[in-house]
């Protein structure tokens, strides 16, 4: 059995589940309707599998997270990265941290901002503006949540409006949904 | 009941406040936001979770969150539940269950509210062998990440309206 990962990594990861996943040609009606609004190429991840245990919620949930990363008005798509990011961290779930690290590189076509989250976690010195969205997306991802007014401010001074704050909020938040489900019913292991 | 607002009510948003515009923008998610609520609260098909277990669960999260109104909303909720009285000692989330199936289920809640980062595969075992199925693990571990969710789209709502 191959190793998990337990370093942040930017590499494409598979994931192995800790509870046996739904094979697709027993699913019920309910859980086909449920797997067939996540987009999917070729097949159905173990990850979507295991969470069509639950169809009702899975139903509901894909959408909702990618209204909540794909808005098309609003904050912009980097900074709703960034806040994944930030709650990933939080929550120490590796595989969320390699997909959103690799989609913020890919949207902003950098690399050192990743690499000092990596190597300094939530202390990460960042850009002004990166600064207040990650520190935001990382106290409200605290037990309990920690973030303040000052945080809020901190945000209208690098130019976020208040609808780019919810935005910043749905997206720091619904990874705290994420996280929950990726880092507790499996674990990553190196893809291939 | 919960009605299409009740992220708006949990906020505590004026009636006039302007964050109501704002979360009309954003109808779409607030409106699947509803039905995951219905999904993982009080679903058509609970398994092993009963609405009333699901009620609990909420109100200790709440508890641990320190969110009161969060806390008295889900505590409604439970209060109304079947069963509800034979638990109610449990809405404390210090108190554990003497049922061995059920001290399980409410001690993994606890870790994926508090400090999901510690959870390891010993914590699927242990569900396990206190004989919760694979399907109510991804009940359970889907409504505690709703609960969170929520928690934060709150609390986050508080601190811009505290602003305004």
């Amino acid at each position: 059995m191959k190793p998990a990962v337990h370093h942040y990594t930017t590499d494409v990861l598979d994931w192995r589940p800790f509870v046996t996943p739904v094979k697709l040609d027993e699913a019920s009606p309910e859980q086909r309707e449920a797997l067939k609004i996540t987009p999917s190429n070729k097949k159905v991840s173990d990850y979507v599998l295991v969470l069509a245990h639950d169809p009702e919620t899975l139903l509901h949930r894909s959408p909702l997270f990618n209204k909540i990363m794909f808005g098309t008005d609003g904050l912009d798509r980097a900074s709703r990265e960034l806040g994944a990011i930030g709650s990933s961290i939080v929550n120490r779930c590796i595989y969320c941290v390699a997909a959103h690290a690799r989609q913020y590189n890919q949207l902003t076509k950098t690399t050192a901002l990743v690499d000092t989250i990596f190597a300094d976690e939530t202390r990460a010195r960042l850009p002004p503006r990166e600064q207040a969205v990650f520190d935001f997306a990382v106290k409200l991802s605290a037990f309990p949540p920690a973030a303040t007014g000052d945080d809020i401010a901190r945000l209208s001074k690098a130019g976020l409006d208040p609808l780019d704050i919810f935005d910043l909020i749905l997206s720091a938040a619904i990874f705290g949904w994420a996280n929950r489900l990726m880092h507790t019913l499996g674990e990553p292991v190196r893809a291939g | 009941m919960l009605m299409p607002d009740s992220i708006a009510s949990l906020a505590g948003l004026a009636a006039d406040s302007p964050l109501r515009a704002l979360l009309a923008r954003r109808a779409d998610i607030l409106e699947l936001t509803e039905r995951s609520r219905q999904a993982v609260l009080s679903p058509r098909d609970a398994g092993g979770l009963s609405p009333t277990v699901r009620a609990l669960i909420a109100v200790r999260a709440a508890a641990r969150l320190g969110d009161f109104v969060l806390k008295d909303h889900y505590f409604d909720l439970f209060s109304h539940a079947d069963g509800a009285y034979d638990l109610a000692e449990l809405a404390d989330p210090d108190k554990r269950a003497d049922d061995p199936w059920l001290a399980a289920v409410l001690d993994h809640a606890d870790r994926l509210t508090r400090e999901p980062r510690t959870a390891t595969p010993a914590d699927i075992a242990t569900l396990k062998r206190a004989v919760v199925s694979d399907a109510d693990i991804v009940r359970l571990a889907e409504l505690a990440a709703f609960l969170a969710y929520e928690a934060r789209v709150v609390a986050g709502l508080r601190l811009i309206e505290a602003r305004r």
